[in-house]
């Protein structure tokens, strides 16, 4: 996962064209939006609005509606702490309060520094080497607190 | 010197345990030792505690070792060529252990053991040959042999797959549509996966024939973005078979169309409910819909659709190949041919357990799990999903079949157990199932949207030991409302991993405030 581009509206306009033409184009659409930005940009909405021929509610009720679209820039790495009953069983809670006290920070937060985004996601299906971690949409097994302090030291140090 | 088969799988499971490194390990030694090895990506074979699992092709066979670092690639490969094989990291003949000796794999026959994205490979190990007898054959007689098969939904309701089959075939509409149900959301379950990334023809397989037995010329596959491995994986394979000449029109020179797409989800648990997901493909918040018109007459962008899971649309390129019978053989009472299990959670040997119908949960957790991962006492076991009932070891001897679950009020689901041992509080478990609920709820109705948040709230004053009697009643008054009131499976199952937990594990509401750190 590189890191995003900042907010720029005809790099906006291309992507959203490129999918014009799928049925049912919107989740695409957001889907690169986010890849290419790191976040749904609400200057993204009146765009997609006209693309789509929908109102500026409609998009907005789609966004907030999906738990994967950020409304905000996120940090230059995403964690993501599976808190789902199989990884419960083997300590999640555990990692999880591990690893806010860490990060210094609450779910969908991003550190001061702006190098990492948490967040938390249910199942990663990971289940049978639980608990399981996703960093930059690398998946992780058996993550106990020592190894997630190894894996966020080997992400900081790719940057 | 001959070239030597090295198998190192690319399952996200086995990634996640280092299997890249392993790889280029691999290949760093053919390098430095000018070797001729030939590096081939798998799926896993589902032992994911041997994971990395590398696998060496011997004359006699496949061999294999596990779990691998890259430091043990030089020694692992000294010792394949060695006539003793003796290392500590040696499991064997891969089919000799016995973990996968005892299953009956009908639906991950090629999985671990194909090159995914090979098509040569994917026919060496009988692919297509279902659908190129069902070419051969009509509509009508498709749809038949999959309802004698005796298939029902592997997503989790077991709704018999030919009759949905049936119902698309009979309404007559311009345009028909396929819909694979990827959106494989609940804890302890990863079939689809797995079938994903290391078996991908054969959902692209299951699908056309689909496809050309009601008439339908398009497929969706909708992945959940928790799967990034497996989207990838699905989008190669699918750009493979196009070109191919196995998807796309005038297929294998049939006369016949069969269009796919795959797209992804976006963190919602909702859309793996059916209608739910449909929306959700025509790009709409992932709101459930009211039933009737089933989505077989009006479906996605309102035409008719089969939506199916992905382990049952794998599950028929076999049946169309070795006919009903053959795949009805396995199985117990209306459970019919195999269930792909997956051991999950505080298990020592966690993995996909593909066998007929009727093995029991003790026989699941005990000789194929070696029990807890942690060694403690087994305590609870919770089969089916976020959704599926909490049991006590007491009733470990129930065995994996529709109806018997049914009759416990529980259900097998899409196949996920997951162990826990004696350090789980029953009634955090509970909580979370509402927590969970008020989390994912699409909000369309109020026993789901409204009855989860308040399910929370009265399991924390029980917890609490505020007025625990008089809470009691109201939460098993709330659940009767949440089961009876809800439009969908999520608020209308929530209940069951809640009064399972009350059921079977009372103390655990039982005791003084305080015990439970509160949270």
């Amino acid at each position: 996962m590189s890191s995003p581009s900042p907010w720029n509206a005809e790099t906006a306009a291309v992507l959203i064209a490129e999918h014009r033409a799928l049925p049912g184009a919107l989740l695409p659409m957001l889907h690169a939006l986010q890849e290419e930005f790191g976040y749904i940009d609400q200057a993204a909405v009146p765009l997609l609005a006209d693309a789509l021929n929908l109102s500026r509610a409609e998009i907005h009720g789609v966004i907030t509606f999906y738990h994967d679209f950020r409304r905000e820039p996120r940090g230059r790495h995403v964690v993501k702490l599976c808190r789902a009953e199989s990884c419960q069983s083997m300590g999640a809670d555990r990692l999880v309060a591990h690893a806010k006290g860490r990060l210094g920070v609450d779910f969908h937060h991003t550190t001061k520094d702006g190098r990492f985004t948490l967040e938390q996601v249910f199942c990663l299906g990971n289940c049978a080497l639980s608990p399981a971690v996703m960093i930059d949409g690398e998946l992780h097994g058996r993550v106990d607190e020592a190894g997630f302090d190894r894996l966020l030291q080997e992400t900081g140090k790719s940057k | 010197m001959s070239v030597f088969r090295i198998f190192v799988p690319c399952d996200a499971s086995a990634l996640s345990m280092g299997a890249e490194r392993v790889a280029e390990a691999v290949a760093g030694l053919a390098k430095a030792r000018k070797a001729e090895i030939a590096l081939v990506r798998n799926g896993s074979r589902g032992l994911f505690w041997l994971e990395p699992m590398v696998e060496v092709e011997t004359p006699e066979g496949r061999i294999a070792f596990g779990p691998v670092t890259p430091q043990a690639v030089g020694e692992i490969f000294d010792a394949a060529m060695a006539p003793n094989r003796a290392h500590p990291l040696y499991l064997g003949p891969t089919e000799e252990i016995p973990y996968l000796k005892r299953q009956q794999r009908l639906t991950f026959a090629r999985c671990g053991i194909v090159d995914p994205l090979s098509l040569e490979d994917y026919r060496a190990h009988g692919g297509y040959r279902g659908l190129e007898r069902a070419l051969g054959m009509d509509g009508a007689a498709i749809v038949e042999e999959v309802t004698q098969s005796g298939l029902r939904g592997r997503g989790g309701a077991g709704f018999p797959t030919g009759i949905k089959w049936q119902t698309v075939l009979k309404t007559t509409a311009a345009q028909k549509y396929i819909v694979c149900n990827a959106d494989e959301g609940d804890s302890g379950t990863f079939a689809d996966r797995m079938l994903m990334e290391g078996d991908p023809f054969v959902l692209i397989e299951g699908m056309t024939i689909a496809g050309i037995a009601v008439g339908a010329t398009e497929g969706y596959v909708y992945i959940r973005s928790e799967y990034p491995h497996a989207y990838r994986q699905m989008q190669r394979a699918v750009g493979i078979a196009r070109e191919a000449g196995h998807l796309g029109p005038n297929l294998l020179d049939s006369g016949k169309t069969f269009e796919l797409h795959i797209r992804l989800g976006a963190g919602a648990y909702i859309c793996g409910e059916e209608t739910s997901l449909l929306e959700s493909l025509e790009g709409k918040r992932g709101m459930i819909r009211y039933k009737p018109p089933l989505p077989a007459i009006s479906g996605l962008f309102g035409k008719p659709t089969v939506i199916n899971n992905v382990v049952s649309l794998a599950s028929v390129p076999i049946i169309l190949d070795k006919g009903a019978a053959h795949y009805r053989d396995f199985g117990m009472g209306r459970s019919r041919g195999t269930l792909p299990i997956q051991l999950a959670g505080n298990v020592k040997r966690g993995g996909l357990i593909e066998t007929a119908f009727g093995l029991t949960l003790r026989q699941l957790i005990e000789d194929f799990g070696g029990g807890t991962a942690t060694g403690r006492p087994l305590r609870a076991v919770q089969v089916g999903g976020p959704l599926g009932a909490y049991f006590p070891a007491s009733l470990l001897d129930l065995p994996l079949d529709y109806e018997a679950f049914a009759a416990e009020k529980g259900m097998v689901g899409h196949g996920g157990v997951v162990v826990f041992d004696d350090t789980v509080d029953l009634a955090r478990q509970a909580r979370f199932a509402m927590e969970f609920c008020a989390i994912e709820s699409c909000g369309k109705c109020t026993p789901c949207r409204i009855g989860s948040i308040r399910g929370v709230e009265v399991i924390d004053r029980i917890i609490a030991d505020q007025e625990r009697d008089k809470n009691l009643l109201l939460l098993d008054d709330l659940c009767t409302t949440m089961l009876d009131g809800s439009l969908c499976a999520l608020g209308g199952l929530t209940p069951l991993p809640v009064q399972s937990a009350l059921k079977h594990f009372p103390q655990d509401f039982d005791r003084p405030a305080g015990r439970i750190a509160a949270e």
